[in-house]
């Protein structure tokens, strides 16, 4: 299928016009990324909302339904009120540092935006390495942590910048590893391309369901996981803690800036779940979207359904699982999810080697995500069992205290 | 453009006009890594180097080298900040000066070097210059298949390295 990018046809529209041919493209790419970018912004609202709602509904409450229908424009009220709010400097703050690091962490996610194709022809840049480059740009939001960590003059914030940097290095190996099945498979790390081998053609009607997750469930699994150390939610949220913590290295910020760093947050839980549509969930693929004319508004409304829908799966998560210890998420990033995508890597470069139709090779690569995950779950349920059997025998009382002291020596270093 | 007394002042293209914004970001970020009196300043106008020379692969049509260098220098930055707060004292207390008293002669060397790199610049026959460049997938894969046939010593070697770094640092953060 052939599809034109929006730049093309509306700059050659331009260009119809009279235009000469730079002046169409950077205008058209203006509105283009203006338009993005405040999408970007206003849909946090509709994110936030989604979240207030999904948790209260999970906790047997009810949520915001006072302000708007349905309690919709609740998150506008806040943002009026974080607005009003008294914009404080801490006490010898690094200003330029304090100052850029919500600038800095905002940029980096709306970045991202850029990359994601939301239907055929409907990508902001159809990048030759967007693979690469939303594993890149991560990197923006860690400088951006550390910054604020620095420059507020705080140690305990300082501290949490060192935890940020920790968490999100560690979780971004599985995470890169992750989308290196997908390229490795598809042969191409353009988004577009990812999207356009997922289709599925049953005599010539592009029925749109042969996402990359079905055949290859375990790089999907270790993907939305880091994708949740990414994002910094539960139960990898120790970096924020809100209630505990009060927030971590952003814990000098008030007023807009503090609404910055929320903003961002949100917002990367939302590209996060589009990058995993993208690559492992079909993209835009569905039933019809190979269709003339509707087609492409069947592609938008299908890819929203799936992020929307990874990002409720995202609440879901954050509002039944409880949180995991430091040294638990180190152990999990580097002991677990490492080897075994390494194991699938390795396992799935050897199996497209072997001289076998496409067809099946789908399938043994799906044998071994599932051989892998086997494995692995195997492992991790014998060390558990002799865990628990040392936890156990180190509780036989000497005294309490003492028993607490050996028993934190057994946990998971 | 003809300014009076004849002198001719060119009139840079778009793309021209862009490179000149990113190239002067590198220097001026480059210089302020040197001179800045804030180490932490200095890690950060670091990166920013970086993003300029980034920009700059982008100019070459090498998106793949610029978001590798993202990729790889800043995470990295953000590890070596970490580092040198946690083991230099000059970064927690106080600010000290980037200058000592050689400052003169190294600045002389570092001028001197600058003219032998534009010489050699100069003198060097680029065989791409002015040419169309074909830049998608094929150019990385082709990237890929000289690191495993061509280079594929100095990649093993690389990977050698990393792994040994990797051992070592296994090794020390041992719980004996």
């Amino acid at each position: 299928m052939q599809v034109t990018q929006w730049s093309e046809a509306l700059s050659g529209w331009l260009m119809g016009l009279g235009l000469p041919g730079w002046a169409a493209i950077t205008l058209v790419y203006a509105v283009g990324s203006f338009i993005l970018i405040n999408y970007g912004m206003l849909s946090v609202l509709l994110l936030i909302w989604i979240t207030r709602k999904a948790i209260s509904r999970i906790q047997d409450r009810i949520g915001p339904n006072r302000v708007g229908k349905y309690g919709l424009l609740q998150t506008a009220a806040d943002a009026a009120k974080l607005l009003s709010k008294e914009d404080i400097t801490p006490y010898e703050a690094d200003k330029i540092a304090y100052n850029l690091s919500p600038v800095l962490s905002v940029f980096g996610v709306l970045m991202l935006l850029a990359v994601i194709p939301f239907a055929p022809g409907l990508t902001g840049v159809d990048l030759n390495v967007a693979a690469l480059y939303i594993v890149a740009l991560g990197s923006i939001g860690i400088m951006a942590a550390l910054m604020a960590g620095w420059g507020s003059n705080n140690k305990y914030a300082l501290l949490a910048g060192f935890r940020v940097v920790a968490q999100l290095l560690s979780y971004e190996i599985p995470l890169v590893l992750a989308v290196l099945t997908v390229v490795l498979l598809t042969g191409s790390m353009r988004f577009g391309q990812i999207v356009e081998m997922q289709s599925l053609h049953l005599g010539g009607f592009n029925l749109g369901l042969g996402w990359l997750g079905v055949v290859m469930p375990g790089a999907l699994i270790v993907f939305f996981v880091s994708s949740l150390a990414e994002a910094e939610l539960t139960p990898f949220d120790l970096l924020e803690a809100e209630s505990e913590l009060i927030a971590g290295f952003h814990i000098e910020y008030s007023g807009m800036k503090f609404a910055m760093f929320f903003l961002a947050q949100f917002l990367n839980a939302w590209i996060l779940a589009a990058v995993a549509v993208t690559l492992f969930l079909g993209g835009w693929q569905g039933p019809g979207v190979g269709l003339p004319v509707i087609g492409p508004l069947l592609g938008l409304v299908y890819f929203m359904i799936k992020v929307y829908g990874v990002y409720v799966l995202q609440q879901w998560i954050r509002g039944t699982f409880p949180r995991i210890r430091i040294d638990q998420m180190m152990y999990f990033a580097w002991k677990v999810l490492v080897p075994l995508m390494i194991g699938l890597i390795v396992a799935q470069a050897i199996i497209q080697k072997l001289p076998t139709p496409v067809a099946v090779q789908y399938v043994l690569i799906f044998i071994a995500n599932v051989g892998v995950m086997a494995v692995v779950a195997y492992v991790l349920q014998k060390y558990f069992r002799e865990e628990q059997m040392r936890t156990k025998r180190s509780f036989e009382p000497t005294s309490l205290i003492g028993s607490m002291q050996v028993s934190e020596k057994g946990t998971m270093y | 453009m003809q300014l009076p007394l004849g002198i001719e002042v060119p009139i840079p293209t778009f793309e021209q006009f862009v490179f000149i914004q990113v190239a002067l970001l590198t220097a001026v970020a480059g210089l302020a890594v040197v001179i800045s009196r804030n180490l932490f300043h200095s890690a950060l106008a670091l990166t920013l180097t970086f993003f300029g020379v980034a920009g700059v692969y982008v100019f070459l049509e090498a998106e793949f080298l610029a978001v590798s260098q993202v990729l790889v220098y800043v995470g990295a930055i953000a590890m070596l900040i970490a580092f040198a707060i946690m083991l230099t004292r000059s970064m927690m207390y106080g600010r000290t000066s980037p200058l000592n008293n050689q400052w003169g002669k190294s600045s002389l060397f570092a001028f001197l070097f600058f003219i032998g790199l534009l010489a050699f610049a100069r003198a060097t026959p680029w065989p791409a210059a002015g040419e169309e460049v074909v830049a998608d997938e094929a150019l990385i894969g082709a990237l890929g298949r000289e690191f495993v046939t061509t280079y594929v010593i100095a990649f093993e070697v690389l990977g050698l390295l990393l792994l040994l770094a990797l051992v070592g640092a296994v090794m020390l953060a041992r719980d004996r």
